[in-house]
């Protein structure tokens, strides 16, 4: 497949390309997976990154849903999905995806993840997205989480 | 996600196929702790090959299983890793610990 120009890909005016509304039903993960992963295909990430930015998104919304919502099933989450520019280094667009819910304040120090030298279950989704994404920040304003995940393109063949 | 069990002398083969995540990891890790803890399965194999997707409950899943087993002095093992697979538990530093086949001749033959 070869890889597409971004700008094939029209952004509304504020750059926002897509934007899904759920609830915090883990049943509905892998329908955002899908999403993400024609999303990432279309805007012309190769294999690996298509799948670090899917990877990404799950492990985040699976956090909102475990710790923000706590298990409830019924609370709203927006993802939206945006074309950014290019860092000063760089020459090429991002995906921006912003995690938005209505859970209680993340305490930041909680959201470094764990040390992976220790064999244990648990706490990784931190790690994956870290690992995944050019940059991860956390905001909080109005009494809705923000969560902000940044993936640069690279050039592939 | 579905599972299912093939058993075999001292050996259980959870087939899996699907994507195995928050919705669903939790059956995965209930069928992986009853297997180890309380059969006591001296060889209990986890074919992947029909997984395309594990997040981070899953592999916990997984890891719970591995301590259980290695608790009780059982072998746990996986074959047929996805690339998706095989990247988180290379992410998560776990591929190593794991005891990992490509099929399940060389899973069983191991």
């Amino acid at each position: 497949m070869r890889q597409l120009d971004t700008r094939d890909v029209t952004p509304a005016s504020d750059g926002l390309l897509l934007k899904l509304e759920l609830h915090s039903d883990p049943q509905l993960l892998c329908v955002v997976r899908g999403a993400l992963e024609r999303l990432t295909e279309v805007f012309g990430f190769s294999p690996p990154d298509r799948r670090s930015v899917t990877r990404a998104v799950d492990e985040a919304l699976t956090n909102i849903m475990r710790h923000g919502y706590n298990g409830r099933t019924d609370q709203p989450i927006e993802v939206y999905c945006k074309r950014v520019r290019p860092r000063p280094s760089e020459r090429h667009d991002g995906l921006e995806i912003l995690l938005c819910d209505q859970g209680p304040a993340v305490d930041p120090s909680k959201l470094r993840g764990r040390r992976l030298d220790e064999i244990k279950p648990g706490g990784l989704g931190l790690h994956f997205i870290r690992q995944s994404m050019d940059t991860v920040e956390y905001a909080r304003a109005g009494g809705i989480n923000q969560f902000r995940l940044v993936k640069y393109l690279q050039p592939w063949t | 996600m579905q599972i299912s069990a093939r058993h075999s002398d001292n050996t259980t083969i959870f087939d899996v196929s699907g994507d195995i995540d928050l919705a669903n990891s939790p059956e995965v890790r209930k069928a992986l702790l009853r297997e180890v803890r309380e059969k006591r399965t001296p060889r209990v194999v986890m074919n992947l090959s029909k997984v395309r997707y594990i997040d981070s409950s899953g592999v916990a899943s997984l890891v719970e299983g591995l301590k259980a087993s290695r608790d009780l002095k059982l072998r746990f093992i996986l074959f047929g890793l996805s690339p998706s697979a095989r990247e988180v538990l290379q992410l998560s530093r776990l591929l190593k610990i794991f005891e990992v086949y490509d099929n399940e001749d060389q899973a069983l033959s191991s």
